[in-house]
C-alpha cells in the first residue's frame, strides 16, 4: 500500500460552510427569531438635547413606560483601568437626570407590536432642561468649561485619560536634529455601520427562571458577564446567543444599555421581549469612532533617517466609557503603536481621551491606527518633499528590517516583512510609468496622483496585551474587580462516537468564515474532511468562555487554541491505534478519516477507533478517559501584520471629487488559511478605509445635534466608488502565532486613508494642497483647490 | 386601536392569507406575517437594499411599498429564488464560489437585484451591471467579489 500525504486543507481557498443556509435566506439573525416569536417590543425615548436635564417624564395610562425609577438594584455600567491618569466615569442604564447625548435612552417602552410601541413612543411627554454642552476638544478642556461628568478630574477639565511617554534621549535628539517636519491629522467621526443595527430579544422560561438573550454581539461570553453584573443576577440565569450577526467592525463589541432594559423588562414581566434598533437610532447611539486630532513631528538627519517623533494625540471619546475595553482604547493604542514600522528610537507623546457631550466611542475596525498610520505616512510624504527624497526612498531607509525590534513604547515587532512588501507594492505599482502618465495628463488639465502607506498591524495579542494597559502586574486586595482584562481563547474539541468532530469555540465569528478556516485547521491534524467537522459558537450554554472576535485576532487565538487541541486529540487517536493495530504510536499518521501505520501499511478508520472508546472503553489497554476529548487555550502577546497599500487617483479640480483608478496590496498575513476568505478581509477593509478617506462623517450642529442620522446623508461607498484592488501577499511567520496566520481583519481598513490622503496630495501638490484632514470630501477640496488657485493669481498680480 | 385589512399575497409561487394594518411596509409582511425572513431590513428608508425583492419581476425596495398595494402582484424572495432543496439558483451558486458574502445581511437583497436584472437580460455586461449593483450597499466584501460573483452568474445563465 502507498502512503499518502495527509491532505493539506489549510492554504485552499474552500467554499465556506456558512453560506448555503445564507445563500437560501435561511440564516437566522436576532430580527428573525423576534419575528418568529410572539413578543413585545421595546423602543426607547431618547434625549433631543446634548446636555440637559429631565424636570419630568409622563405617559397617558395604557403606555407601558420604564424609567430611571424602574432601576431600583440595577447598577451602572462601568468600565475602567487602573491607571493613574485613568478618570472612572459611570453610564447608567437610563440616563437621568443628566442626559448626556443626543440620542441617549431615557425611558423605554413596551408595547405588543414594534409599531404599537413606536406609537407609544409619541405619547411619551418628557421635559429637559438644556444645560450647557462641549462639543470638542478645546472646548472642553478650557478653563471652566462645563464638565460632562460630575467627577474629579486632576489634570484638564473632561480629560480622562492622558497618557505620556518621554524616552531618555529624546530632548538632545530632537533639539540636535537637522530637520523638524511637522503634520496635523485628523478624522471625522465616523460609524462602524454594520448593515444590521443593534437588535436584542429575551425570551423568559417560567420553568427554570433563566433568560435567554439572542443578541447581535461580537462577544456573548463578556456581555453575559456585563449583564449579570449590572442586573445583580448569577451569570447562570442567562444564556447569550449570538446568531447570525449582521457585521460588527467593532460597533457590537461594547455592552448595549438597551440590551440591559430588554433582559430588565423580560425577567421582570416573566415574557419575551425584543428591541430592533432603527437606523436613526444607529447612527445616533450605537457607539461612534475616529474623531482624533494628531498633532506630530519628526527630527529627521541630513540623509532622511528619522531620530525622533513628538506627539500631541487627542481623542474626543464622546460621553461614556464602553465596556469592556473602555474610552482609553483609542489613546492608548496611538501611543502604543503611532511609531509603527519605522526604526525611530526616541518619541515623546502624550495622548489623551476628552469627554464631550456626543455619543460614546467603542472600537471600529483599526482602531486608532488609521489616524496613526495617516500621521506617520503623511510625515514621510511631507519630509520627502521638504528633504528632496523619493518617498519610496524615504520610507525604505527608515523601514524596521532587523527583528525582533523593540519600538519606543516597549512593543516588540516581530517577524515581518516591511522593506519587502514595500518594494513589491513599489513594483506592482511601476512609479516611473506613472509618473511619465501624470505629466502627460497635467498637460491636458488632468490631476493624478500617487500615494504610498507602509504600516504594521497588530493582531493576535492576548492576556499580556490587554494587561499592559493597566499598572497591577499581581492580583492584590486593591485590584479593582470591575477591572476587565480581555486576552485568552479556549477551544473544546469533542469527536463523536460515529467520529464528527465538533470544535466548540470561545471566539463569535459574524462574517469572517471562522467555521470554515477553524475547519480546515482541524482536519490537517486530524485526517478529516471538512463535512466531518463541525464548528460551535456564539452561544454561552455550549462553549467555553472566551472573549470574542475583534482586534484581528480570531485566525489567530481561536485557531492557535483549535490546533493545540487538534494536535492533543490526535495523539490520543494514534494510541488508540496503536493498541488496535500493534506497533507505536508514533508510527501512525491520520489520513483519509483513518489512522494508518507508516511501517506495515495497515489502517484503522477513526470511526472504530471513535466507537472503541465510548462503547469499549473497558477493552482498551491502557484505561483511558472513555471519551475523545481535548482541551486547549492559546494566549500569545500578539504579532504583526504588515502591509504596504497603493492608491492611484484622479481629482477633478472643477469638483473636488476624487476617482481612485487603481488600488495596490501588498499584504503580509502569514501562512494563509483561507486565501479567498484572507482577500475578503483586505478588500472590505480597504472599501471602508476608502469610506474613511472620502465619504464618511458623522456631523453634528453647534448644539450637539447629530444631523447625519440616514444613508441620505452619511454616505458609505457604493460599487461605484469603489476600485479594483490588486493583492500581493508575502507569507513571513512568526512564532507568535502556532498556526503561522497573523490577523487580516483591520489592515485594509488601517492602511487605505493615509494611501489614498498621500495620493490626493500628490495631483494637489502643484497647486500647495495637502490633504491630512479626512474625509477629503469633494466640497473640501475644491474650497482648498479654489483658495490655492486664487492665492496663486494673486501671487502672479 | 389600528384595524387590519385582509390581504392575499402571493409570494413564490404561494397565496399567503393575511391581515395587516394599512401602514405595514410589504417587508414587515412578509417578515411577520409570511415567515418569510430572509427578506433583511438594513435601513427602512429604500437606501440600503437589503430588503429588494422581485415585485412581478422587477427588483423592488420592500421597505419602500405598503403590504397593500401588492395585492395581485406575483412576489419572489430570496427563499424563492433556488429551485429546490439540492439545487441553487446561478446567482446563489456563483456568489457562494466566488466569496461574494461575508455577514450575509445584505446578501438576499444583492440576489434578488442579480437575479432580477439577469433573468431580464443575461447579456448584460460588466459595466451595466456595476450600475446595477451599485444600488444596494454591503458593508463587509468591498464589493468585488459580488461584481466577479454577478458576471460568473451571467455566463452561467446565458448557456
Amino acid at each position: 500500500m502507498t502512503i499518502t500525504q495527509p491532505p493539506n486543507w489549510t492554504g485552499r481557498s474552500l467554499p465556506r460552510v456558512e453560506d448555503p443556509a445564507i445563500l437560501r435566506g435561511l440564516g437566522r439573525y436576532v430580527a428573525d427569531v423576534a419575528a418568529r416569536d410572539t413578543c413585545m417590543y421595546a423602543k426607547f425615548i431618547r434625549s433631543p438635547y446634548a446636555s440637559g436635564r429631565v424636570v419630568a417624564i409622563s405617559a397617558p395610562p395604557g403606555v407601558r413606560l420604564y424609567t430611571t425609577a424602574d432601576l431600583d438594584g440595577v447598577g451602572d455600567i462601568v468600565a475602567a483601568l487602573e491607571r493613574p491618569d485613568f478618570v472612572s466615569t459611570a453610564q447608567p442604564i437610563l440616563a437621568g437626570p443628566v442626559v448626556r447625548f443626543v440620542g441617549e435612552p431615557i425611558a423605554m417602552v413596551l408595547a405588543e407590536t414594534e409599531a404599537a410601541a413606536e406609537d407609544a413612543v409619541d405619547q411619551v411627554q418628557v421635559e429637559i432642561e438644556q444645560l450647557p454642552a462641549v462639543l470638542g476638544v478645546e472646548q472642553a478642556t478650557a478653563e471652566g468649561a462645563p464638565l460632562v461628568h460630575d467627577v474629579e478630574f486632576p489634570g484638564d477639565a473632561n480629560t480622562v485619560v492622558d497618557g505620556r511617554i518621554h524616552t531618555a534621549g529624546f530632548d538632545e535628539v530632537f533639539a540636535g536634529a537637522e530637520h523638524v517636519v511637522t503634520v496635523q491629522v485628523g478624522s471625522a467621526r465616523q460609524s462602524a455601520m454594520p448593515l444590521e443595527a443593534r437588535a436584542s430579544h429575551a425570551a423568559y422560561d417560567p420553568g427554570t427562571g433563566r433568560t435567554t438573550l439572542h443578541v447581535t454581539t461580537q462577544m456573548p461570553h463578556v456581555v453575559r458577564t456585563g449583564l449579570a453584573d449590572v442586573l445583580g443576577i448569577r451569570e447562570d440565569d442567562l444564556r447569550v446567543i449570538a446568531p447570525d450577526v449582521g457585521g460588527g467592525f467593532g460597533a457590537k463589541m461594547a455592552l448595549a444599555r438597551e440590551d440591559v432594559m430588554v433582559v430588565l423588562a423580560s425577567r421582570r414581566l416573566r415574557t419575551n421581549v425584543a428591541w430592533i434598533e432603527t437606523r436613526e437610532e444607529n447612527f445616533m447611539g450605537a457607539w461612534h469612532s475616529r474623531e482624533q486630532v494628531y498633532d506630530v513631528e519628526g527630527a529627521f538627519d541630513a540623509d532622511g533617517t528619522l531620530l525622533a517623533v513628538r506627539a500631541d494625540l487627542r481623542c474626543d471619546v464622546g460621553a461614556y466609557s464602553c465596556y469592556p475595553v473602555t474610552y482609553a482604547v483609542e489613546p492608548l493604542m496611538a501611543m502604543a503603536e503611532l511609531t509603527g514600522p519605522y526604526a525611530v528610537r526616541e518619541y515623546s507623546v502624550r495622548s489623551r481621551a476628552v469627554l464631550s457631550n456626543k455619543c460614546p466611542i467603542a472600537p471600529y475596525r483599526g482602531v486608532s491606527r488609521p489616524v496613526q498610520v495617516l500621521a506617520m505616512e503623511r510625515l514621510m510624504d511631507v519630509a520627502a518633499r521638504e528633504l528632496d527624497i523619493d518617498p519610496v526612498e524615504l520610507r525604505m531607509h527608515n523601514l524596521v528590517h532587523e527583528f525582533p525590534h523593540r519600538i519606543p513604547s516597549g512593543l516588540v515587532l516581530d517577524n515581518a516583512s516591511h522593506r519587502e512588501t514595500l518594494a513589491v507594492a513599489a513594483e506592482m505599482a511601476d512609479v516611473d510609468d506613472f509618473r511619465r502618465r501624470q505629466l502627460a495628463a497635467r498637460e491636458e488639465g488632468r490631476l493624478l496622483g500617487i500615494g504610498f502607506s507602509s504600516f504594521a498591524e497588530r493582531t493576535g495579542y492576548g492576556t499580556p496585551a490587554f494587561a499592559a494597559r493597566s499598572v497591577p502586574f499581581e492580583l492584590k486586595k486593591t485590584t479593582a474587580a470591575d477591572v476587565i482584562t480581555p486576552g485568552f481563547e479556549r477551544v473544546v474539541l469533542t469527536m463523536d462516537s460515529s467520529a464528527g468532530v465538533t470544535v466548540r469555540i470561545g471566539a463569535s465569528p459574524h462574517g469572517q468564515g471562522l467555521r470554515t478556516s477553524l475547519a480546515q485547521v482541524v482536519c490537517d491534524q486530524l485526517g478529516v474532511a471538512p463535512a466531518d467537522v463541525r464548528v460551535i459558537h456564539s452561544d454561552t450554554d455550549a462553549t467555553p468562555y472566551g472573549w470574542g472576535s475583534f482586534a484581528s485576532r480570531a485566525m489567530v487565538m481561536a485557531g492557535g487554541a483549535s490546533m493545540l487541541a487538534a494536535k492533543d486529540l490526535a495523539a490520543r487517536l494514534r494510541t488508540l491505534a496503536s493498541h488496535r493495530l500493534g506497533g507505536l504510536p508514533g508510527d501512525f499518521e491520520l489520513v483519509d478519516g483513518g489512522a494508518l501505520n507508516r511501517e506495515t501499511g495497515e489502517s484503522v478508520p477513526l470511526f472504530v477507533l471513535a466507537r472503541d472508546t465510548y462503547h469499549s472503553s473497558h477493552l482498551i489497554p491502557d484505561k483511558g478517559e472513555p471519551v475523545l476529548e481535548a482541551v486547549a487555550t492559546y494566549d500569545p502577546s500578539g504579532t504583526f501584520a504588515n502591509a504596504c497599500h497603493v492608491a492611484e487617483v484622479e481629482v477633478d479640480p472643477a469638483t473636488g471629487a476624487v476617482a481612485i483608478t487603481r488600488f495596490l496590496v501588498a499584504e503580509d498575513a502569514g501562512r494563509l488559511v483561507n486565501p479567498a476568505i484572507v482577500d475578503g478581509q483586505i478588500q472590505g477593509g480597504v472599501v471602508q478605509g476608502i469610506a474613511n478617506a472620502l465619504y464618511e462623517e458623522l456631523i453634528y450642529d453647534d448644539r450637539g445635534v447629530l444631523v447625519t442620522t440616514s444613508l441620505m446623508d452619511y454616505l458609505p461607498p457604493t460599487l461605484h466608488e469603489v476600485p479594483d484592488i490588486e493583492i500581493a501577499h508575502m507569507k513571513t511567520t512568526s512564532p507568535q502565532s502556532i498556526t503561522g496566520a497573523k490577523g487580516v481583519g483591520e489592515g485594509g481598513t488601517i492602511g487605505a486613508p493615509a494611501a489614498v490622503a498621500n495620493a490626493v496630495s500628490d495631483a494637489l501638490a502643484h497647486l500647495g494642497v495637502q490633504v491630512n484632514h479626512l474625509p477629503a470630501t469633494p466640497h473640501r477640496l475644491r474650497t482648498a483647490i479654489r483658495a490655492a488657485q486664487s492665492h496663486a493669481q494673486e501671487a502672479a498680480s | 386601536m389600528s384595524t387590519t385589512v385582509p390581504l392575499r399575497l402571493y409570494v413564490n409561487g404561494e397565496r399567503h392569507d393575511i391581515s395587516v394594518e394599512p401602514r405595514r411596509t410589504l417587508a414587515d409582511a412578509l417578515r411577520d406575517d409570511c415567515g418569510l425572513t430572509g427578506t433583511h431590513l438594513g435601513c427602512e428608508h429604500g437606501v440600503c437594499g437589503a430588503c429588494t425583492i422581485l415585485v412581478d419581476g422587477k427588483p423592488t425596495r420592500a421597505c419602500l411599498m405598503f403590504a397593500v398595494q401588492a395585492e395581485g402582484s406575483s412576489i419572489r424572495t430570496v427563499e424563492g429564488l433556488a429551485p429546490d432543496q439540492e439545487e441553487l439558483h446561478p446567482v446563489q451558486k456563483a456568489f457562494w464560489e466566488n466569496h461574494g458574502l461575508q455577514c450575509g445581511f445584505c446578501t438576499p437583497g444583492f440576489l434578488m437585484l442579480v437575479a432580477g436584472q439577469l433573468e431580464e437580460n443575461p447579456d448584460t455586461d460588466e459595466e451595466e451591471m456595476r450600475d446595477v449593483l451599485s444600488s444596494n450597499l454591503c458593508r463587509c466584501t468591498g464589493y468585488q467579489n459580488i461584481l466577479k460573483a454577478s458576471m460568473a452568474a451571467a455566463e452561467e445563465m446565458r448557456g
